[in-house]
């Protein structure tokens, strides 16, 4: 594996992990907050830009990476956690965040979720809920409650119900879930870096309203409120709470202190020293 | 390139054992070639039986080869380990068996297309077994009788395969001691009384042999000091993998890849890499990128099922610039098709499976030890242009065993160009060979420190977003420029020989081209073999150069929907006579096909 020195770089302000690129989301996106909490949490974690790597999937959210000045990928559909993943194990020194939609993550990426909860490589992972496909122009995501009636594909409501990342989250074995609200960039910035401090998987679960396909969102600002408790710390605790949520709950939710998953990795041997394995080595007549 | 050139690497690399480690003179009712066949039920030992023959015919100075056929089942399914040990390096089957040795009849019906038998041959059956199943008699075969169950129950914890293989090494002609050599090699660790079960059960298996009817054998084994490695298709891909740098492997378990996978996991564990079990291969794939992303030369394998849910993913690879291997062990499809069985039908899929316009690699092994060369020369290409390469490799290199001399290295090459700090860099640059440096996270360029996002959306030359005309032309012009301009060398095929009629062929079909091509010498007709390691990008000049006097192609391959015959015509020109034979699995086709085609042409 290669072994970069991460250069020593002045203390940069949240203003340095902005790119020049002008983001392609709505005016009134809760995407917008999103990127000022990660680059403020950046800025607070006072890492080099060239020592963050920010993987992305498809949708608007995975827009995320152009518009910041660290190392990123923006992927294929859904691939977000996989690709992160393989970044993380490949480069141990680097910092790792993956960022995406309620589609990409819970539907498409849905099984990769599990997986990435219950692999526990250290990384965090930004999830942005709108409960809505905005790319394709307002179709029912995974978070979508079933009676919704807007899009054209199902006008009679989905007619499932929504899949709630909490709990499903705690059932795959996640260490960390915070809740976040985009309408509240300073209480998401200090949980994207509780995130990123946390060893292993992290989820960052984010309120972020779509106001151009789910105007009602809008309303968000008045429903989201802090957490009572202190964050639960065993999962039965956490399931309890979760099952009488209501989704708007902000904070800190649950922190485990599972070791995270990094395989052991010696450098004894070189690939040409495998080869004596395969020499016939004649003992005998012949 | 020149014909010379293209000649001299085909004898360097391809028969490098040839001339140098000669047979000895053929002493009178030498064989110079003995192929046999142990068969049973699953479970019944006869993979392990022909494992230890082989490995005593590689002590004894042999080349050979063991190839499998097996079922799905894990236990109680139709088991063979099909054998052919040489004097010369072994490249085929042959066609057909001298002698075969069941361990049982069960489930015979079931292979008994993949055991040609001719009147020569000698078929072991055990009495305590039951009937020899009339397709045997069909085939005029001589039969014999070997009571395997009652010999082996003589020796305590002796077991059946044990005194089939007692019986097979001194039929053909191996040497005893040597046998014995191989049990302790084999059993050793397991402690001494399984090993005086086995050497007993061989023991009454050797003396056996002595009453039993004579069959194609050799005088003496070649006296060949010469180093062979006795190594698996799926093994020689690791290796090669491995030599080639790669050090960051997630897959996904399938067959019959799996072994490429299970050999790789150790040997990377103590290179400073690591092998990651995927949930699947969506995730492998995007694992694999995300690691190349990172720097690590990265690298998954799997067959046709894989592949085809790795496709999109390959195309953020070909977009995003991001070297990578994938490895397909081709089996028999589509869909679950035979997982155990060979077929080279994945071809469509490995060259025109990506969406939009995505210059990507392909290559292909063409024989066990060319496992090795192609997958790191693959490895080099991928790192070196950028871009992701398949190696089609395929079940009856995979999970075949041969003897063979040490397999030759790839052309060298300079590997993953990466970005020196510079100010003002852009990842995705336009260049002259089409190949940008590639700039590493952890890394900054310039003194404003100017990380890039790789990106699956057409970008323009800093990576940023771009659906502008301009830039998505002139992005395109570059990734595939990259490839087209490249110089290859000779290894993009192996050409033998000299002739108006050339056999063109790619893949383990190059195993019984090769020697049909040599049969067909030895008869006075005179015979090119073509067999292109690199099918992407296609060589239109070099194709041309290397078929140059030529007047009729045999096209050679194991599809059904003649799928290489499709690829050429789409690629090179070919000369007015063309004749294919294309056989799907899971048969293999024999040299013996091959002639029979070019010797009745007209």
């Amino acid at each position: 594996m290669p072994d970069i020195p991460v250069s020593a770089v002045p203390a940069l302000a949240a203003q340095d992990f902005k790119s020049d690129i002008k983001p392609i989301w709505c005016p009134g996106c809760g995407d917008y907050a999103v990127l000022t909490a990660l680059t403020k949490a950046c800025a607070e974690l006072g890492r080099p830009r060239e020592s963050i790597a920010l993987i992305s999937g498809i949708g608007c959210s995975s827009r995320l990476p152009a518009y910041t000045s660290v190392y990123g990928f923006h992927g294929v559909h859904g691939r977000a956690l996989a690709l992160a993943t393989g970044v993380k194990l490949a480069r141990p020194d680097l910092t790792v965040i993956a960022a995406g939609g309620d589609g990409d993550g819970l539907s498409i990426g849905g099984n990769h979720f599990l997986h990435a909860c219950r692999r526990n490589v250290d990384m965090t992972y930004i999830l942005m809920d709108n409960q809505v496909y905005g790319m394709t122009k307002g179709q029912a995501s995974p978070t979508t409650a079933p009676d919704w009636c807007e899009s054209k594909l199902t006008p009679a409501g989905t007619g499932i119900a929504p899949v709630a990342p909490l709990p499903l989250a705690l059932a795959a074995g996640v260490g960390f879930f915070a809740r976040g609200f985009a309408g509240n960039p300073n209480e998401l910035a200090r949980l994207i870096t509780a995130g990123i401090a946390h060893p292993g998987f992290a989820v960052i679960h984010v309120l972020s309203p779509c106001v151009t396909f789910r105007a009602e969102q809008r309303a968000w600002k008045q429903v989201v409120h802090a957490a009572a408790d202190a964050p639960a710390t065993d999962p039965a605790t956490a399931m309890a709470r979760a099952a009488s949520d209501d989704g708007f709950t902000t904070g800190i939710l649950y922190t485990a202190g599972t070791p995270p998953f990094m395989p052991e990795r010696q450098g004894t041997m070189r690939a040409a020293d495998f080869e004596p394995d395969f020499v016939v080595k004649r003992q005998g007549a012949g | 390139m020149t014909t010379e050139c293209i000649e001299e690497r085909a004898g360097a690399a391809i028969l490098p054992a040839v001339g140098r480690c000669p047979a000895p003179p053929a002493a009178p009712g030498d064989a110079g070639t003995v192929s046999l066949a142990i068969i049973g039920s699953g479970g019944a030992g006869a993979m392990r039986a022909g494992e230890i023959l082989l490995d005593v015919a590689a002590q004894a100075g042999f080349f050979g080869l063991m190839t499998r056929t097996m079922g799905a089942q894990i236990r109680g399914g139709e088991a063979a380990a099909l054998l052919r040990i040489a004097t010369a390096p072994v490249s085929s089957l042959d066609d057909h068996f001298d002698l075969l040795i069941a361990l049982d009849w069960a489930n015979f019906s079931r292979f008994a297309a993949e055991l040609p038998l001719a009147a020569t041959s000698l078929v072991l059956a055990d009495p305590d077994e039951g009937a020899v199943p009339a397709a045997i008699g069909e085939s005029g075969s001589r039969v014999a009788g070997l009571a395997m169950k009652a010999l082996a129950r003589a020796v305590p914890g002796g077991r059946v395969n044990m005194v089939a293989l007692g019986a097979a090494a001194a039929l053909i002609g191996l040497p005893a001691a040597l046998v014995a050599e191989g049990l302790a090699r084999q059993f050793g660790r397991k402690g001494e009384t399984v090993l005086q079960a086995s050497a007993g059960a061989v023991a009454r298996g050797v003396e056996a042999a002595a009453a039993l009817p004579p069959c194609r054998r050799f005088a003496a084994p070649p006296a060949c000091a010469e180093t062979r490695w006795n190594i698996s298709g799926n093994q020689a891909t690791g290796l090669g993998a491995l030599k080639g740098g790669v050090r960051f492997v997630a897959a996904y378990p399938i067959t019959p890849a799996t072994e490429v996978l299970e050999w790789m996991a150790p040997a990377l564990a103590k290179t400073e890499g690591m092998l990651v079990q995927a949930e699947d291969e969506l995730a492998a794939i995007n694992m694999v990128i995300g690691a190349s992303f990172a720097g690590a030369p990265a690298l998954t394998a799997t067959s046709g099922p894989g592949l085809a849910l790795m496709t999109e993913a390959l195309g953020l690879a070909v977009a995003s610039e991001t070297p990578l291997v994938v490895v397909d062990v081709m089996r028999g499809g589509p869909s679950t098709g035979i997982p155990t069985k060979s077929e080279q039908s994945d071809l469509d899929i490995a060259v025109h499976g990506l969406h939009g316009d995505a210059p990507h690699l392909v290559l292909a092994p063409n024989s066990i030890g060319d496992c090795l060369t192609t997958t790191q020369w693959a490895v080099a290409l991928a790192e070196t242009l950028q871009t992701p390469a398949i190696v089609l490799s395929d079940q009856a290199l995979g999970q075949s065993r041969a003897v063979i001399a040490p397999p030759p290295p790839p052309p060298s090459l300079p590997g993953r160009l990466i970005a020196t700090a510079a100010a003002g860099y852009q990842r995705y640059t336009v260049t002259a060979s089409g190949v940008s440096p590639m700039a590493i996270p952890g890394t900054i360029q310039g003194t404003s420190g100017a990380p890039y996002v790789a990106d699956g959306l057409e970008h323009n030359a800093r990576g940023a977003p771009s659906a502008q005309a301009g830039d998505h032309h002139a992005q395109l012009d570059k990734r595939a420029r990259k490839l087209d301009g490249f110089d290859y060398g000779a290894s993009w095929a192996d050409r033998e020989g000299e002739g108006e009629i050339a056999l063109l062929t790619w893949g383990s079909a190059t195993g019984p081209a090769r020697e049909a091509a040599r049969r067909a010498r030895d008869a006075g007709l005179a015979v090119r073999l073509i067999s292109l390691r690199l099918l992407l990008p296609a060589r239109p000049a070099q194709f041309a150069a290397a078929l140059a006097g030529v007047r009729r192609v045999l096209v050679v391959e194991q599809s059904h929907g003649r799928q290489f015959h499709k690829f050429l015509r789409a690629n090179y020109d070919l000369p007015a006579e063309v004749a294919v034979l294309s056989r799907p699995g899971p048969l293999p086709i024999r040299p013996a096909d091959i002639l029979a085609r070019l010797t009745t042409w007209e």
